[in-house]
């Protein structure tokens, strides 16, 4: 699985985003490459899942990626939860 | 308040976040003061050239308010190339809190900015202070803090949780 966090330029918001999502996925046990895109690359980018603020949502409307946006980037539960029930519905 | 430890030197947080980097309480009228003076603490130290704080409000102009990472905590930068000299924090408190511009967490009365030299090397530090976000202690201490050696000091101490 392939999992990306985006943001405006790409190792800030997103990066903390990395930090967060990393940490979930050891804790469950699952594999996954995260990297961290910036809005001025993501374009023609292949990610199974995109994490994003939710005030990118704009961005990424075209995306073919399921996409989980997140507004307090700080509350890993907020994150967990949200990431974790897509995953659970690709694992379907 | 015995079961506070300092944190680890090898974060690099502790020698980035200098106690001439933080002030407690400052009176801003709308979130662009609250950049300039955040951004001229840094530029002041030399830590960042003049233009770098254009940078990071056009940022904010330009891409959105997600910068606003929690309720009432914004984190401001922008990219290496846009004028950083070396590796730097700066954090401010505000003594009323401002607009940003965000649907959930406004309004916002924690500021935070750092510059980065490049896109890795500011990793362990940014992961102490995501770490110390997440802590309602640590957020409850700074939002508490009515002077500067305060402020400093709640932002760098972990607690046990």
């Amino acid at each position: 699985m392939r999992i990306a966090t985006l943001c405006g330029m790409g190792f800030g918001t997103s990066m903390m985003l990395k930090l967060s999502v990393e940490d979930i996925l050891e804790e469950e046990g699952i594999k996954a490459k995260v990297e961290s895109w910036d809005l001025g690359s993501h374009k023609g980018q292949q990610a199974d899942i995109i994490v994003a603020p939710d005030d990118m949502e704009r961005h990424l409307k075209d995306s073919e990626s399921k996409v989980v946006l997140i507004s307090r980037l700080t509350d890993e539960e907020e994150i967990k939860e949200k990431l974790m029930k897509v995953i659970r519905e690709m694992e379907d | 308040m015995n079961e506070i430890k300092k944190l680890p030197d090898q974060f690099d947080l502790k020698e980035l976040l200098t106690i001439d980097q933080v002030r407690a309480n400052i009176a801003v009228e709308d979130w662009e003061e609250a950049a300039d003076i955040i951004g001229e603490l840094l530029v002041e130290a030399e830590k960042v050239e003049p233009e770098y704080v254009e940078k990071m409000k056009q940022a904010l102009d330009d891409m959105g308010p997600y910068m606003v990472v929690a309720p009432g905590v914004a984190l401001l930068h922008a990219r290496p190339e846009d004028g950083v000299l070396e590796p730097c924090v700066a954090l401010i408190t505000l003594e009323e809190p401002v607009e940003f511009g965000h649907e959930e967490n406004d309004p916002v009365d924690i500021v935070f900015a750092f510059g980065a030299t490049d896109k890795e090397s500011h990793i362990p530090a940014l992961k102490t202070l995501a770490k110390q976000l997440k802590s309602k202690d640590v957020i409850k201490a700074i939002r508490s803090a009515q002077t500067d050696e305060n402020l400093h000091e709640a932002f760098l101490t972990t607690h046990d949780e």
